[in-house]
């Protein structure tokens, strides 16, 4: 088997927090010890493994650490890892919009790269020119483009609009065009971002066909990264699971999905919510354990497309009446967006007998948005006392757009937090 | 595919390493990207008609109104000189030239900005950007010039004794004029750029210096009409030799000396080289930075 993609010892640091004051002064700095005193790069050494839940010391992360990985022509690779991980650093310097800090990397044949579908599209131009200016945007010369504009439009489905300003295109003919273009891309290999979880089911699904097509009857290479799982199985034989900057498993495909949910369950989040539930002291309820459940996985990045279940599980000590077990949705500034609890229809509040119990939440799929949030689990005795610190047991949830619901593009200030189910119907007013 | 790169390990296609050296160019690159650069000055045009009423009138607007004011203040409440020249013909050809050095100095300045959201997904050589930049000006630039000699007609037919300009030979320089504009706007904003990526503070006074510049070039006073003290000064400014050429040319009328001309050439031609080495060395990090 013949190499396409070589990787040897591939490193990428980042400077974390503004960049601003001082970098003159640093760069200085950098500069006279490298060059002059021939020193080894300053900032390299105090480089710490790129773990996003802890507070680093310095403000240098690797963001890939001694990356070494062969890639086989051909082969259709998946490459999966929690947020934050690496993946779309590693992508970025494949792709060359950036350039690595150290190491090597050996590619053969043309690299295509999609990061995103319709770079550069411009909303004042047809369809038509929109083709030409993303086709030559992605590296097809103009000839290639007129041979396969046929084909292109074809595989878009919109040969209707495709003189009209795609400024008046819905988002879905937009995409549908956008990938149509990526998709006719002559190159030896490819290298795909996410992108297919954009457009309707039918469409997903034409894309999938394409990629399938693309590694299997063409025979060409595919680096696919994803959230989706299900996308990953269908369209990978291989995954390399990418960990805090380091691969942690390069191998089949449902060893690699097993192991990027182990992950998880082993997270920092995991040790953090146990210690906060081994400080509460109380006699009537004692936490066994708190858990995200996502496809019956215990989980910390949550795919918004999916339902997903705040799991408790407890022992009740003695019998009670009036027990409640709450949870709170709170924002960065532990303002309270929603407050949920298990029997909000009986006012009283029922009796439990001791034993052990699992209350289960569960959320409807397209409820949060994109991003970090923090849920709050509290329990108490109605219009008695709270059964923990005030504070209760805060747990993060990182949410992760895997659907059709995006607000990644808009500015954060605009996304909000939660989406509620508000049906927007437009007509002609007569 | 990359030369240099199959050259080193003759295996591979591409080879991506950290830094490479600093005149590693890609212009190769740069070339077989060409469909790219005039698809963008396509798009630069077409987009800017379309979203508005006059279209392209709006490009004849600007440099008419800027005459007329100049015209009003500088030549007639200062009463500055004009080398003997009718006033708005002097002022025209001054803003012309100038309107399209600016154009590509500040437009080019903050590519690295604008295209932040392109540059970082996907590659393609980051050069094609600035140059479509001054390829698009020129489109602009030549309705102007267009403008301008609708004007020459005009004081042609107007002047019977055939004494107000004289047009000459030295017309011929006009495309190695356009040339070293576009090339020095081009080299000048490169620098720029680059370096806004990671001290901001330039971007501040670009738009403020450009204008700033213009007094200190010869647009709105001749040469000759400067200050013996502060000549210098001003033929320190490389735009003063392109300028007062593409005058003597035109209209007969400028200071026009092979020392002017040759310090404005090697100027330019420094700053380009300069400009391009700082933006390739630039673009491979600026992802990061910006």
């Amino acid at each position: 088997m013949n190499t396409a993609i070589k990787v040897e010892n591939l490193s990428k640091i980042y400077r974390l927090g503004e960049i601003g004051t001082g970098t003159i002064s640093r760069d200085m700095e950098r500069w006279i010890k490298m060059k002059v005193l021939k020193q080894e790069d300053p900032f390299l050494k105090i480089g710490e493994t790129n773990d996003r839940a802890k507070k680093s010391k310095s403000d240098i992360v690797y963001s890939l650490q001694g990356i070494n990985f062969g890639i086989n022509q051909g082969d259709a690779v998946g490459i999966i890892g929690r947020n934050g991980a690496g993946k779309s650093t590693l992508l970025k310097i494949l792709s060359r919009v950036t350039t690595p800090t150290t190491g090597k990397i050996s590619v053969k044949g043309r690299v295509a790269s999609l990061l995103e579908v319709g770079t550069g599209f411009h909303p004042e131009l047809t369809g038509r020119e929109n083709i030409y200016l993303n086709g030559a945007i992605l590296g097809m010369r103009k000839r290639e483009i007129d041979r396969k504009l046929d084909e292109i439009i074809n595989f878009s489905g919109v040969e209707r609009y495709i003189d009209t300003p795609v400024k008046r295109y819905s988002s879905g003919m937009y995409v549908r065009l956008a990938f149509a273009v990526a998709a006719h891309l002559e190159s030896e290999i490819l290298i795909v971002d996410e992108v297919l979880a954009v457009g309707d089911a039918e469409f997903q699904n034409k894309c999938m066909g394409k990629l399938s097509e693309v590694s299997d009857v063409e025979g060409r290479t595919v680096l696919f990264v994803s959230h989706n799982m299900a996308a990953i199985k269908k369209l990978c034989k291989k995954v390399i699971v990418l960990e805090n900057g380091h691969i942690s498993k390069h191998v089949g495909v449902s060893e690699g999905i097993a192991h990027y949910f182990n992950i998880q369950k082993d997270s920092v989040e995991i040790k953090d919510i146990e210690r906060q539930l081994e400080m509460i002291d109380d006699d009537i309820i004692e936490y066994q354990t708190v858990k995200l459940v996502q496809q019956n996985m215990s989980v910390f990045d949550v795919h918004n497309d999916m339902e997903f279940k705040v799991e408790i599980r407890y022992k009740i000590k003695n019998r009670v009446t009036g027990f409640r077990l709450f949870i709170y949705l709170i924002d960065k500034y532990d303002a309270v967006i929603s407050q949920t609890f298990f029997d909000e229809d009986n006012s009283s509040g029922t009796a439990m007998n001791p034993g052990e119990y699992i209350t289960e939440f569960v959320f409807p799929p397209n409820l949060l948005i994109e991003g970090m949030h923090k849920i709050k689990v509290l329990s108490g005795l109605h219009d008695i006392r709270m059964c923990e610190p005030r504070d209760g047991i805060n747990i993060n949830i990182s949410i992760i757009e895997t659907g059709l619901l995006r607000r990644k593009q808009f500015p954060e200030e605009y996304r909000g937090l939660i989406t509620l189910p508000v049906q927007v119907v437009t007509k002609i007013s007569i | 595919m990359d030369k240099e790169a199959t050259e080193i390990h003759p295996e591979w296609d591409l080879v991506i390493e950290p830094q490479n050296s600093l005149f590693e160019l890609h212009l190769k690159d740069v070339w077989r990207y060409r469909d790219l650069l005039w698809l963008l000055v396509k798009r630069d045009f077409v987009s800017f008609y379309k979203q508005t009423i006059l279209g392209p009138l709006w490009f004849f607007i600007q440099p008419l109104f800027t005459t007329i004011i100049f015209t009003f203040i500088f030549g007639n409440l200062a009463g500055l000189s004009t080398d003997g020249l009718p006033q708005p013909l002097f002022y025209m050809a001054g803003i012309t030239a100038w309107n399209y050095f600016a154009d590509c100095l500040t437009k080019t300045s903050t590519v690295f900005r604008d295209n932040a959201g392109i540059f970082g997904k996907v590659y393609f050589p980051r050069l094609i950007m600035p140059l479509s930049i001054v390829v698009s000006n020129l489109v602009r630039f030549g309705v102007q010039m267009l403008l301008f000699f609708v004007m020459i007609v005009y004081y042609l037919v107007q002047d019977e004794t055939g004494s107000l300009f004289h047009p000459n030979i030295y017309v011929c320089l006009f495309p190695v004029l356009v040339l070293l504009m576009a090339l020095l706007g081009l080299g000048l904003g490169l620098i720029i750029t680059a370096m806004t990526t990671k001290y901001r503070d330039l971007a501040f006074l670009v738009s403020f210096g450009v204008q700033l510049m213009m007094y200190a070039t010869t647009v709105i006073y001749p040469l000759s009409a400067a200050p013996e003290k502060y000549k210098w000064l001003i033929e320190l400014n490389p735009m003063t030799g392109i300028i007062e050429a593409f005058r003597y040319g035109f209209l007969g009328a400028g200071v026009f000396t092979m020392s002017t001309f040759g310090y404005s050439v090697s100027f330019t031609l420094i700053s380009l080289v300069l400009g391009v080495v700082i933006f390739n060395k630039t673009e491979k990090t600026f992802v990061d930075t910006v």
